[in-house]
């Protein structure tokens, strides 16, 4: 959801016509994946606009504010990799997730091919989206290890996702021409991370502006 | 043209056809003048226009000129809504608004592609569009100030641009009257989530409906100005009838759309701004109150509300995305022979 979000801040601004309507197609996906695990969990639009900042379970990842094009391709590379390794495994599995994860697998491969093909673009482009490109990998390296800490109730062999998201990630990037960093990807800067409701300065904006209109008007239905 | 017949009395083929094949040289009906004949029986008989056929020049112009227009207010006109999409007020109306927003993009894109069979390229509309040159609609030149404005947005707005665009699903110009059937379908769709957007604000609470009423009120003169100037000053409608462009006049059209409207206001429990309006048995049509013409000028002038803001928005965003189609530029020519670039998954 929080993804999403920040994705539909894209609408109007994209480089490109294209990138309007692709932009926005996994903006669509997903939301429509949030809202069927958050109606799973209860009332979707009371999780989604009445609790608060530190009730968030979401990766410090998604909720990096789109930056330039790069940043927002990086952002979106790091997390679909992530997504499809994980919804490919829960999709094999017979847990409560299952049929969920088997229906977005396919949502996140587009996710995730459409990141591949502007990373190599955006590295294999000109020198200045070259440049670009390597700050937004090296910028958001650090939100990536949050990704593979152990998440309750999910049975996931997680070094193994760990490593295979590595190896994928690695053969994107130096095909792409850029340098995989080799900074640390958790550290003080994530002590207890979003999955403990501890997020990024600019997360708090976000919630303000998405739920103001909501809760303006309790109790109303739109 | 969409008929052989007509094909083989004209050559087929213009000055700019691709190929060149076909070419009318020997054929001595192919002098301007038979060019003309075969053009003008077309239109009579109701056949399409496609790209390689003959065609006047200033029917050319003025289906690039009407069809840039029409591409500019979708881009444009995905602006105001947008405004909207981070704070929608419940998950499934965002999902809702997103989706048009990108429908919008989408028929942007119909639109530029039907306008560059007749010999233009997007860049050069876009170019258009961000120096000033050619215009979009006026009526995305007004802000959002409300949720309440998006189901305006789609009631009226949308609303009166189905009004304006079911009669170009038979414009003479093929390409263009077709990708207004795949268009109109969606825009429809808009339209009814527009409206029912506004029906749940209508039912809802006082703040709610108040909110709606005043959407409502802000939206219903600058959505009759969307028909154009009245007939008397309309300036290309005569020829833009006689060529089949358009099959109504701007001032049946408007008509015709607040005939429409003032029912569904009425269901929607809400009331249109204009204590003038009320039916009139003899001429079986609602009577309504002078438009402000002087503000209409005004905003195509580039006075209105927004039309700074919205044009600055969109040349920034264009200026701030030149590095990445540079980029996919230069990808491309170096990936041109053989290796795609592409990762294969």
């Amino acid at each position: 959801m929080v993804l999403s979000h920040r994705l539909g801040e894209w609408a109007g601004n994209a480089p490109v016509l294209e990138e309007e309507v692709a932009l926005a197609n996994i903006a669509l996906d997903l939301l429509g994946q949030a809202r069927v695990l958050l109606s799973t969990a209860g009332d979707e639009d009371e999780l989604a606009f009445l609790r608060e900042e530190r009730a968030f379970r979401n990766l410090q990842l998604v909720e990096q504010p789109n930056g330039d094009f790069a940043h927002t391709i990086v952002r979106q590379l790091y997390f679909s990799t992530y997504q499809h390794l994980l919804h490919t495994e829960l999709a094999a599995g017979d847990g409560p997730f299952a049929p969920l994860a088997g229906k977005a697998v396919k949502e996140v491969s587009y996710h995730r091919d459409h990141a591949e093909q502007w990373t190599l673009r955006l590295g294999d482009g000109t020198d200045t989206s070259r440049a670009r490109t390597q700050r937004a990998v090296d910028a958001l390296w650090r939100y990536t290890g949050e990704m593979f800490q152990p998440v309750e109730g999910l049975d996931i062999d997680w070094p193994a996702l760990e490593t295979a998201w590595l190896e994928r990630i690695a053969r994107v990037l130096l095909r792409a021409t850029l340098t995989v960093p080799e900074g640390p990807r958790v550290g003080a800067w994530a002590a207890g991370a979003g999955r403990q409701g501890l997020h990024t300065e600019s997360f708090g904006r976000m919630l303000a502006e998405m739920q103001h209109l909501h809760r303006s008007h309790p109790g109303a239905t739109w | 043209m969409a008929t052989a017949a007509a094909r083989g009395t004209v050559g087929g083929r213009t000055h700019d056809a691709p190929d060149g094949a076909g070419d009318g040289a020997g054929d001595p009906l192919v002098g301007s003048a038979g060019h003309e004949r075969a053009f003008d029986a077309a239109v009579a008989a109701d056949e399409r226009i496609e790209p390689r056929d003959w065609m006047p020049d200033a029917y050319r112009a003025t289906l690039v000129r009407q069809i840039a227009q029409h591409a500019h207010s979708e881009i444009i006109g995905m602006q105001p809504e947008a405004n909207w999409i981070t704070r929608a007020p419940s998950l499934r109306r965002k999902a809702i608004l997103m989706a048009k927003v990108q429908d919008e993009a989408g028929h942007g894109l119909y639109l530029y592609s039907a306008a560059e069979t007749l010999g233009t390229s997007r860049e050069e509309l876009l170019d258009k569009l961000h120096s000033g040159r050619q215009k979009y609609s006026s009526i995305f030149n007004y802000p959002t100030l409300t949720w309440a404005d998006v189901g305006a947005i789609g009631w009226l707005v949308d609303g009166a641009a189905i009004t304006n665009q079911v009669p170009l699903c038979r414009c003479s110009y093929g390409p263009y009257a077709r990708a207004m059937v795949r268009i109109c379908k969606e825009e429809s769709f808009h339209q009814r989530q527009g409206y029912e957007l506004l029906l749940a604000l209508s039912r809802g609470t006082p703040e709610q409906h108040a909110m709606a009423q005043d959407a409502v009120d802000r939206w219903w003169w600058p959505s009759l100005m969307m028909f154009g100037p009245p007939d008397d000053e309309s300036q290309h409608s005569a020829q833009s009838m006689a060529w089949k462009i358009k099959r109504h006049s701007n001032d049946e059209l408007r008509q015709r759309f607040v005939d429409i409207c003032v029912p569904q206001a009425e269901s929607l429990g809400l009331t249109l701004p204009d204590p003038d309006l009320r039916w009139n048995e003899e001429r079986g049509h609602h009577d309504f109150g002078p438009i402000d013409w002087a503000e209409f000028r005004d905003v195509l002038k580039g006075n209105g509300p927004c039309n700074e803001e919205r044009l600055s928005r969109r040349r920034r965003s264009h200026e701030e995305g030149a590095w990445v189609r540079e980029a996919a530029a230069a990808h491309a020519a170096k990936h041109a022979n053989g290796e795609t670039g592409a990762t294969r998954t």
